[in-house]
């Protein structure tokens, strides 16, 4: 069989979750792959989650997703991070196992219906009339299809660096793609350079354990995913991670390898990420920091490999090497691979829409590392959108577009396509500016009802989260009204060194307090008269979200009031044939930015960088055609 | 396109602000009339009134002290400019009382409007056509790009420069915020509470300073009207030639538009004084000089300062004195003794002793009218001064989120409550220089801090 409605190309994690949802959602989809062993495998960290990646994860997995269950699954060790801080910005993270990752990666895939997986290298696109076809591989064979979804990575005429030496290749003992990008360009698109790198791979026994700080998992882990059994959680036993540290004799002998390193040689050409530099990047920007903190992370139960977790580099081996051997606990080390650094091509993001299809061609999508973004959370959250959308075309049914009020997810396309990105974009909490409300506790809450109409979550669970919504907003109500009295609380308050009641406070107002909890207040209620106190102290889900939701409510209230006030220019549509240029009245630079990104609505254009106030003034008179 | 409902009343002055002139405030949205009526007092409540109506009556502070007698006219939804209700307040032109009375607007609901704003309500609700708001949007738009050349004045300069620290200083205090947030597991120093609250109180005196400096910002933007008052004779008009020619820049010449009140702008040490050299205001039974007395006591009421000039040779007029006093404040009255060059014993009595012949005193009198237009402060034109009404509103919003912040600050919260609040400043600062961009804290951490693994 050659012909699919949605080709995707690429098994990565964008690839994964794009075919997983098109195919669950009906579609025929086929997943062409180079390595169909290599479906779900990471390049890098064999990590999942981490500040405001957890949350996308989380957002994955409340729409249907793959990536939450699958980390569940083959997790080795779970933290919260920024547990001392508030709920919005606890993030889960996991280390996982790496083979066992992969594998399961490859049984969803393999198991999904309406999902074939074929073996093939792509290299060519195929076109007619601004329209996609098809496909070809490089042993000319042709796939048709309706819709296409390139999710190929670091693939796109990678190439490695170790010193001065250079390989071609899309990741360490794995081919590049020749030949898409300038087939793509054929076609009028634009391209663009980006770098990143990974740290060598040590060998566990070499490691003396002993002397080394040890950093546990959490004694209670959470998983990601919210259809994970909690009874059978963790699957895996789990494993610590330890911490080390750089000195300066380590940075003196990584200095003699900066003749011979290819980022300062000028050989790189690609931009790098500043969030996750190389270590001879930090010691040279940060020339005053006498030591840089290292994380030795597990690569998986059986796994001999241990990686090393902030040693990011491309300097010639035997410096690696030698610098390694410096470092407390390492010095006996075997260095199994040396880090090496990787450039590849992507596609500056302003040339896809909202949907992630691209302006250009109609029915092809851009997903994960080839719109110039970083890590396996940011790749799979785009995948399962462009295979909503993909889905939702070929079905005619209306696009799916994500607001930056909703979800990370909106955050991070709206981010790619208004601002575009020359350096790979990796997610942070600080760039939601509705932090608040994006919870990774609430991710379900936000979008489950998504996932349920895409066919993507059965409809059991659908039901649960609709009854516990309506559990949740009536706790919240009832807590309003119920007050207890100063002579029954006061006793409590002054345990607590609380300022005391003179008559009564709601239970509400109470516990926005910092010192007082939920389950304290809770006692004074009775529950005989307001049975759904118990059914709320029986569910601990809603339990917590009844408890954010009450004590940080006037934070939540105002982020809701800049919501609604911007909400109306998000809700006013421009259509995308709109000819920016004759509408002379604009300023010269917002006419060439909006004429480069068409922006869907008066929210999204006004977010451009270079589009002034007066300019949405003028495109708000102009469309009131 | 779905339709944009306005949903909130704004206001702005209609007409360029200038003395003697008539000045009109617009009032547009579901408040207009309400707002109105809270600041207005007269015969009856406007909103009981008919559209296209006129009501006279006086505009009140929140003291109950009149601010001006005004006109109002309603226009009531949809026969109105805007197509929504709407208020024009005709007011005496000095552009001090247009200011005040948008003030006082501001603090009933109502918003200051965006330039063309009022033009794009007309056009949503479909009561000007396309051709008609393309030719407003053109004109808001060249009034940007003249802006963006840089062809604003040295005083906008200088406050965007400031401002522009200001935004840098809260950039840094939130970036340090924020490190704390997405980069907890990194190995870098976090903020404590008590270094954040000192960052947020010296942004917040800083803004303190720009707030207070403006009503001093508006004088030098919009200049101080000065009358020279005083008998036939006593020299006037030699004391406004002696100032045209002390005064470094004669701004512009502006021949008398009537006989009787000459107008001439002069810039002492970067402030414009507008000086009036008024003929009399003394009721005279020839017909063609009661226009002329009508025209200087309108004059006399709207002047930031009053030049009440007497000479060694004529007695002290205390009646025009007492009539100077019901038109204007005695606070804004500075009794000038000319002539002093002749000598002449005199019990007259004076704040100030100058010769217009000689110059003797007028470097005094110079700082005597800038020490009454600005108090004792010490603000010049070296520094940054808020002479705008919006940034002047910006910048309250600003102070208002640092509070908020510092109080999250007080409570012990974690980052992200603060941080909601430095970024509503921060914004509220942006406006000010028209720039927005989200992407500044994090670019500012990545070159400070060590991050990434
Ligand atoms: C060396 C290295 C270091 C990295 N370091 C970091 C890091 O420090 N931090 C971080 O966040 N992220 C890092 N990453 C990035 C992270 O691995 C990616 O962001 C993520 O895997 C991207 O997912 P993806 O689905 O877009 O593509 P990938 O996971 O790269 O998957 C692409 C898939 O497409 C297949 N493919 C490509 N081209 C073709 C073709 N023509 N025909 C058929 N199949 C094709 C490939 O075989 C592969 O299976 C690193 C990656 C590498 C390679
Ligand atoms: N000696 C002397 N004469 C003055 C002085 N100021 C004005 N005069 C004279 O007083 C007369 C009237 O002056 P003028 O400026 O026309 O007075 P106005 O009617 O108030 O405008 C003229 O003859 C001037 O020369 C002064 O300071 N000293
Ligand atoms: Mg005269």
């Amino acid at each position: 069989m050659n012909h699919f409605e949605i080709i995707v190309i690429g098994g990565g994690h964008a690839g994964l979750e794009a075919a997983v949802a098109a195919a669950n959602m009906g579609c025929s989809v086929g997943l062409l792959t180079m390595d169909k062993h290599a479906i779900g495998r990471m390049s890098c960290n064999p990590a999942i989650g981490g500040t405001a990646k957890g949350h996308l994860v989380r957002e994955v997995d409340a729409l249907g997703g793959v990536m939450g269950k699958i980390a569940d699954k083959t997790g080795i060790q779970f933290r919260m991070l920024n547990k001392s801080k508030g709920p919005a910005v606890w993030s889960p993270r996991c280390q996982s196992d790496r083979k066992l990752y992969s594998e399961e990666a490859y049984n969803i895939a393999n198991s999904t219906n309406n999902l074939s997986i074929v073996e093939a290298n792509i290299t060519r696109i195929l076109i007619e009339n601004k329209k996609i076809i098809g496909v070809g591989t490089i042993d000319n064979k042709d796939f048709t299809c309706s819709a296409l979804i390139l999710s190929s990575g670091t693939f796109l005429n990678g190439k490695m660096h170790i010193g001065l030496t250079s390989t071609k290749g899309g990741r360490f003992g794995e081919q590049p793609s020749t030949g898409i990008t300038q087939s793509l360009i054929d076609l009028g698109f634009e391209s663009g350079r980006l770098k990143t790198g990974t740290p060598p791979r040590l060998k566990k026994d070499s490691i003396n354990w002993d002397i080394l700080e040890e950093q546990p998992g959490d004694k209670n882990p959470q998983p990601f995913s919210y259809s994970t059994d909690l009874s059978k959680f963790p699957f895996l036993p789990q494993l610590s991670c330890h911490i080390t540290y750089t000195n300066m004799k380590v940075h003196k002998i990584l200095e003699k390898g900066f003749e011979q390193s290819p980022m300062f040689t000028g050989r790189i050409k690609g931009i790098g990420p500043r969030y996750c530099p190389s270590i001879e990047d930090k010691i040279v920007r940060f020339a005053d920091k006498e030591k840089h903190q290292l994380f030795l992370e597990p690569e998986g139960l059986d796994s001999e490999q241990i990686y090393v977790n902030g040693f990011s580099s491309s300097l010639p081996e035997e410096i690696q090497f030698e610098a390694l051997k410096n470092i407390k606990g390492l010095e006996e080390c075997e260095m199994i691979r040396p880090g090496y650094a990787v450039e590849y091509d992507f596609f500056p993001p302003h040339q896809v829409d909202l949907t992630l299809e691209t302006k250009l061609i109609e029915g092809l999508y851009f997903a994960g590392q080839i719109n110039g973004t970083s890590g396996y959370e940011e790749a799979a959250a785009q995948g399962i959108l462009a295979g909503i959308n993909a889905a939702n075309k070929i079905q005619g049914k209306p696009n799916f577009v994500l607001k930056r009020s909703e979800a990370y997810i909106g955050v991070l396309i709206d981010d790619l396509v208004n601002k575009s990105t020359e350096e790979p974009y990796r997610m942070f909490t600080s760039r939601a500016e509705y932090r608040l409300l994006l919870r990774q506790d609430n991710a379900d809450r936000r979008l489950s009802s998504y996932g349920f109409n895409f066919n993507l979550i059965d409809e059991n669970k659908n039901k649960k989260i609709a009854e516990r919504e309506i559990l949740i907003n009536e706790c919240i109500k009832l807590f309003h009204n119920i007050k207890i009295h100063a002579r029954d609380i006061n006793n409590l308050l002054e345990k607590n060194n609380s300022p005391l009641l003179d008559s009564t406070g709601s239970i509400a107002k109470l516990s926005k307090r910092a010192e007082l909890n939920l389950k304290d207040l809770i006692q004074f209620i009775d529950v005989n008269t307001h049975k759904i106190v118990k059914n709320l102290v029986s569910d601990k889900i809603a339990f917590e979200q009844v408890e954010i939701e009450l004590k940080y409510e006037g934070y939540i209230k105002r982020q809701q009031e800049l919501i609604n006030k911007f909400e109306k220019y998000e809700s006013a549509n421009i259509p995308l044939s709109l000819n920016y240029l004759t509408l002379n009245a604009l300023s010269a630079e917002g006419k060439e930015k909006l004429n480069r990104i068409k922006p869907r609505s008066i929210g999204q254009a006004s977010r451009i960088s270079g589009v002034t106030p007066s300019d949405i003034s003028i495109l708000l008179v102009y469309l009131k055609k | 396109m779905d339709k944009i409902q306005s949903d909130d009343t704004i206001a702005a002055i209609a007409t360029p602000s200038g003395v003697g002139a008539i000045s009109i405030i617009r009032v547009s949205g579901p408040l207009a009339v309400s707002a109105t009526d809270t600041i207005f007092s007269g015969k009856s409540k406007l909103i009981d009134s008919h559209t296209h109506t006129i009501h006279y009556g006086n505009i009140l502070d929140s003291n109950n002290n009149i601010v001006d007698d005004v006109l109002v006219s309603v226009f009531k939804a949809p026969n109105s400019y805007t197509g929504e209700d709407s208020v024009e307040i005709s007011t005496h032109g000095s552009s001090f009382i247009s200011q005040k009375i948008i003030k006082l607007l501001l603090e009933n609901n109502v918003r200051l409007a965006e330039p063309g704003e009022f033009t794009k309500r007309a056009f949503l609700n479909g009561k000007i056509d396309l051709a008609q708001a393309e030719a407003v949007a053109d004109v808001i738009n060249s009034r940007t790009e003249a802006s963006l050349k840089g062809a604003r004045n040295q005083l906008d300069g200088l406050l965007s420069q400031k401002v522009k620290s200001l935004r840098e200083m809260l950039i840094n205090t939130s970036s340090l915020v924020e490190l704390e947030l997405d980069f907890a597991e990194e190995d870098v120093e976090f903020i404590q509470f008590n270094e954040l609250q000192k960052r947020t109180d010296s942004i917040i005196n800083e803004i303190d300073l720009l707030l207070n400096s403006y009503s001093f910002g508006k004088v030098v933007r919009d200049g101080v009207n000065v009358a020279l008052v005083g008998l036939t004779n006593v020299g006037k008009s030699s004391l406004l030639n002696y100032f045209l020619k002390e005064a470094r820049a004669i701004v512009s010449k502006t021949p008398g538009t009537t006989r009787d009140v000459i107008r001439e702008e002069v810039s002492i040490n970067g402030i414009l004084f507008r000086l009036y050299d008024t003929a009399g205001i003394r009721i005279s039974e020839d017909e063609i000089e009661k226009e002329g007395v009508i025209r200087s006591r309108e004059v006399i009421k709207n002047s930031d300062l009053i030049l009440f000039i007497n000479d060694v040779e004529q007695d002290y007029p205390y009646d025009l004195f007492e009539e100077l006093i019901t038109l204007n404040k005695q606070e804004n009255i500075i009794n000038v003794l000319n002539k002093i060059d002749l000598n002449k014993e005199t019990k007259i009595k004076s704040d100030i002793k100058v010769s217009a012949l000689t110059g003797e005193g007028i470097n005094d009198l110079f700082n005597l009218m800038k020490i009454k237009v600005f108090g004792s402060s010490n603000y010049s034109e070296k520094n940054a001064v808020v002479s705008n009404l919006r940034h002047y509103n910006c910048l309250k919003k600003a102070k208002e989120s640092l509070i908020e912040a510092n109080n999250s600050i007080s409570s012990k919260m974690s980052g992200e409550f603060i941080a909601v609040d430095l970024r509503n400043a921060e914004n509220n600062l942006s406006e000010i220089i028209g720039e927005v961009t989200s992407d500044d804290i994090l670019n500012n951490i990545f070159t400070k801090f060590c991050i990434g693994k």
